[in-house]
């Protein structure tokens, strides 16, 4: 059976063609192309993507507008259905601000926007999304963000550490985030946001492919499960 | 048409929550060459009209479910006379 993703674009969303071509080229099938005004999802998708971008000029808190709009309610049902979500830069705040993840991004710790390539070292390798890695693997993959400076309670970090809900941390300093978490994972492990941008990772030109194994894990995942 | 009444909604970073913006807006006072300002929290104030149906409880949701984020910040609402 091909595999069913779909990759849904916010008004100021400006990487969902390029996570479009990232899952074509990594993981195949079908991608659909899904507009956030739609009530609905394609029927039997195995995997949906958040992309990077300023959806609704991060009115009100970067991700905050998007999070309420009509095919996030879609993609809840989905997450929680088991459904993979993966949520990249705005997308990784969108998915803190529809309660998908916990904590918040706030603005990087040292007021600047952030854009570079930056070294991360895989924190989980169990997911869905990081099993192509090893525990521990030094990756680089780029960032560009205003809003990244991941921000939760005591609890909540103890939690997802201990729970190993950290997906990725950032091996040097790039935005103040808490425990330098990059990327976190939901309680089920079929829900990751995170900052860096793996689908700029996947293929030589690009200068590294670092991404490519994020989503090979995805598609392998799926066809095993 | 129904007469309406001005809400306020101050939206405010949690204590210990750091803010970076605030941090740098400090600076900026001591910049321009004011002294005695140790710290200022940044924060976000919005205006509601609305009209006699809405109730407190109502707004309360509105400032939870969205104009705040709970998990930083806290959120005051005021109804202007």
């Amino acid at each position: 059976m091909a595999f069913r993703s779909a990759v849904i674009t916010f008004p100021g969303s400006n990487c969902d063609r390029d996570m479009a071509v990232a899952i074509e080229q990594v993981c195949g099938g079908e991608v659909h192309r899904v507009w956030h005004g739609e009530a609905a999802l394609p029927e039997g998708l195995d995997f949906i993507a958040l992309p990077g971008g300023f959806s609704y000029g991060d009115y009100l808190r970067s991700g905050a507008m998007a999070a309420r709009s009509p095919i996030m309610r879609a993609v809840v049902d989905a997450a929680n259905r088991g459904v993979k979500v993966l949520g990249v830069c705005n997308g990784f705040q969108v998915l803190t601000e529809s309660g998908l993840l916990p904590g918040v991004l706030m603005r990087n710790a040292g007021i600047r926007f952030v854009c570079r390539e930056v070294g991360l070292t895989v924190a989980n390798n169990t997911s869905v999304f990081t099993q192509r890695y090893f525990m521990g693997q030094k990756i680089t993959i780029p960032v560009a963000h205003h809003d990244g400076n991941y921000f939760a309670d005591a609890d909540t970090l103890d939690r997802l550490e201990g729970e190993g809900r950290v997906a990725f941390r950032y091996a040097e300093a790039v935005n103040g985030s808490a425990r330098d978490i990059a990327g976190v994972l939901n309680e089920g492990g079929n829900v990751l946001g995170m900052m860096p941008h793996p689908e700029r990772f996947i293929e030589a030109a690009h200068g590294g492919i670092d991404g490519r194994a994020l989503f090979e894990g995805v598609v392998r995942g799926l066809v095993e499960a | 048409m129904p007469s309406t009444t001005k809400v306020r909604v101050f939206v405010s970073l949690k204590n210990g929550v750091l803010d970076p913006q605030g941090r740098a807006i400090t600076h900026a006072i001591e910049g321009l060459g004011f002294s005695g300002v140790t710290d200022v929290r940044a924060g976000r104030m919005f205006e509601l009209e609305v009209d006699a149906s809405v109730t407190d409880a109502a707004l309360d949701e509105m400032a939870s479910k969205l104009l705040a984020n709970m998990v930083i910040e806290n959120y005051r609402i005021e109804r202007v006379a």
